[in-house]
């Protein structure tokens, strides 16, 4: 018995010596890194599943948030950034410091939701100058009941719920409402997990959350959505997918994006090869994990977009709300 | 008479008052003992009661094909594969490079560290490190393993920085196994004019291995469970193949191509379905959770078990 404990004692070690050594990496296999937003997250998915189906290719694709991957993607370590954002100026001199240039592709709409509980009846619709008094960072420790938002509301506690700090959803939503991206109150329940917004919502009458249209939808059956009133006199608009197309769900209506390396793009043939078959073959996929799709004829400007190769962005740097995708596209130059 | 009668009525006097105490002391014992059973029935009915939830809710879930499939959108169709082959990779990179390290540094501060300043100073040090939140190793390995010695988001790091995780508890363990063999044996290995190395070797090592491996697995069964550290690391959430195979048919038949491959554990993959929108996928991420505890019962009991047969079989 001893023995063979000696024994296996220094086989173990040996073999940690021969895994010590080779320290220099295999021969570079042909995979394609995705990472970035968990909103983006389901669509990559669910084309990377389908184009390694297709093509026995290897996609990879992990959730870090859209910050979050955009660090890896300004690094050099990913070929493709999920992003439910615009890149902003400090990825952009982060990316630039790297060289790493990018190819921006929006893919996709998303409404971002406002939802209430159901047993809520008052807050049915909400303008945005009503989320901004909820939301904005001088409502902090003073703003807590429904009244003092609107005073046709009741005198009860008002419980927020919202993204984490390092989501493109929370950075497009103060962008939206409050009018600077991540300027937000601070005292909120946060989470980068969805399904506590969604529970956190659903089991208290006072609260009021918000994230990606896809939770909203599964979860119908325990969440209101808020209709929105983007100034006054416009009318409430509820989330759906025809607001979403004909632009009148505002301003939380937003694309979202994928970033592609532009070396990556340009001289890795099976970058190039997934990003030509998400662009084209994604539509039902994106609608079956209920996002809505481009309308075909902005679909077509992206693709031509994409076969040309253009670097850049479309934003300058800051996370504009309500840009029509064509105007995006014809901005880089 | 009246001199036999009266120290018998004191003694059984005295008789009621012992007894009385022996009934106060008995209840004292019974109370106790209940209070003892509800703290053990706490901490069992909670582990039942979610391991049941848990299997009740992914009960669906239970067959091959969710071993046997890579994980996808539909969660219908989404398996584990992916994630236990990553998981057992894993594990056994951390297996190789925490235990030989673990049992060796027990051995050595039990048997060869001199007492004084410095290897109590390394005392102190092993025992803190087993405190030590995990997401700090994450966050030393991610500086280190991923960075530094540029291995990558690969399954060589995962498995050294769960290999750092355990690797306290091993040494801990090692010592607590060594210390329980008698003085006496050494001694008398000692007066038949044994070496260090063969009382070691032979006597303390030996007697000590079924702890030792006590240790060992249930190092590895907090391995297999932890997240926080290998998400820091940036596991892949989708990754739908399978790591370069580590033996090949033709020469040089072992390759090690697999430790730089991406990867994904069990826990990881059930915190991503968890994430999903669609309840469906919170089906699988039971089934997941449920089948990650039987593992790790699994390797406990295995512990418990190996520990009472090599117990029995030390003949002193």
């Amino acid at each position: 018995m001893q023995s063979k404990f000696v024994m296996s004692m220094s086989v173990a070690a040996f073999v940690a010596a021969a895994f010590a050594a080779p320290v220099s990496h295999a021969a570079p296999e042909k995979i394609i890194k995705v990472d970035g937003s968990s909103t983006v997250y389901p669509i990559t998915e669910a084309v990377a599943e389908e184009y390694q189906k297709a093509t026995k290719t290897k996609v990879t694709v992990g959730i870090s948030g859209t910050g979050g991957g955009f660090k890896k993607f300004c690094r050099g370590e990913t070929d493709i950034s999920n992003a439910s954002r615009p890149i902003l100026q400090k990825e952009i001199d982060d990316c630039k410091a790297n060289g790493v240039q990018f190819i921006e592709l929006p893919i996709a709409f998303d409404a971002l939701t406002v939802v209430i509980n159901p047993k809520n009846e008052f807050a049915k619709t909400l303008s945005v100058a009503e989320l901004k008094k909820m939301w904005e960072p001088a409502a902090q420790g003073k703003v807590k009941t429904w009244k003092q938002v609107n005073p046709a509301w009741p005198d009860q506690p008002l419980k927020l719920f919202g993204a984490g700090a390092d989501s493109g959803t929370f950075d497009y939503f103060t962008e939206a409402i409050v009018g600077k991206a991540k300027s937000s109150r601070g005292d909120f329940t946060a989470s980068e997990d969805d399904n506590v917004l969604v529970n956190g919502v659903a089991g208290d009458v006072n609260a009021i959350g918000y994230f990606g249209y896809a939770y909203y939808d599964e979860n119908k059956d325990k969440l209101r959505a808020a209709a929105i009133v983007e100034k006054a006199g416009s009318p409430a608009v509820l989330p759906s997918r025809e607001s979403i197309e004909n632009g009148t769900y505002q301003p939380l209506g937003r694309p979202i994006f994928i970033y592609v390396n532009a070396t990556a793009a340009a001289f890795k043939p099976h970058v190039k090869g997934f990003v030509d078959y998400y662009l084209t073959k994604s539509k039902p996929l994106i609608e079956e994990v209920k996002y809505v799709p481009l309308p075909q004829k902005d679909q077509d400007a992206v693709i031509k977009h994409w076969k040309e190769l253009k670097p850049g962005t479309g934003f300058g740097g800051v996370a504009e709300v309500g840009v029509k995708v064509e105007d995006l596209l014809s901005r880089i130059k | 008479m009246t001199d036999q009668v009266k120290p018998q009525a004191s003694v059984l006097a005295n008789l009621d008052e012992v007894r009385a105490m022996i009934k106060r002391h008995k209840l004292n014992d019974s109370i106790f003992a209940i209070i003892g059973l509800v703290a053990l029935m706490i901490g069992l009915l909670t582990l039942l009661t979610l391991f049941v939830d848990l299997v009740m809710d992914g009960y669906p879930r239970f067959n091959l094909d969710f071993m046997s499939e890579f994980p996808s959108r539909r969660a219908g169709s989404a398996g584990l594969l992916s994630a236990w082959v990553g998981s057992l990779l894993v594990l056994s990179v951390t297996f190789i490079s925490a235990v030989p390290m673990g049992v060796g540094a027990g051995i050595y501060l039990e048997e060869y560290a001199p007492k004084n300043w410095f290897s109590d100073l390394i005392e102190i040090n092993v025992t803190n490190l087993a405190g030590v939140p995990s997401i700090i190793y994450g966050l030393l390995a991610l500086g280190l393993f991923v960075y530094i010695l540029g291995l990558g988001q690969s399954i060589v790091t995962a498995g050294l920085t769960l290999g750092l995780l355990i690797l306290p508890v091993v040494i801990v363990s090692t010592r607590e196994a060594i210390r329980s063999i008698p003085v006496a044996i050494r001694e008398a290995a000692y007066a038949v004019g044994a070496t260090k190395w063969q009382v070691v070797s032979q006597h303390v090592v030996h007697y000590s291995f079924g702890g030792i491996l006590t240790g060992v697995i249930i190092g590895m069964s907090r391995a297999i469970g932890e997240t926080a550290p290998i998400i820091t690391i940036g596991a892949l959430t989708f990754i739908a193949f399978l790591p370069p195979s580590p033996v090949s048919a033709e020469p040089p038949y072992l390759n090690f191509d697999w430790l730089f491959s991406g990867f994904t554990v069990l826990p990881i993959q059930m915190f991503s379905w968890l994430s999903r929108p669609n309840p469906e996928f919170h089906i699988n991420a039971a089934a997941t959770g449920a089948i990650i505890i039987v593992v790790t019962l699994l390797m406990n009991g295995t512990a418990i078990w190996l520990r009472y047969n090599m117990r029995k079989k030390i003949k002193w």
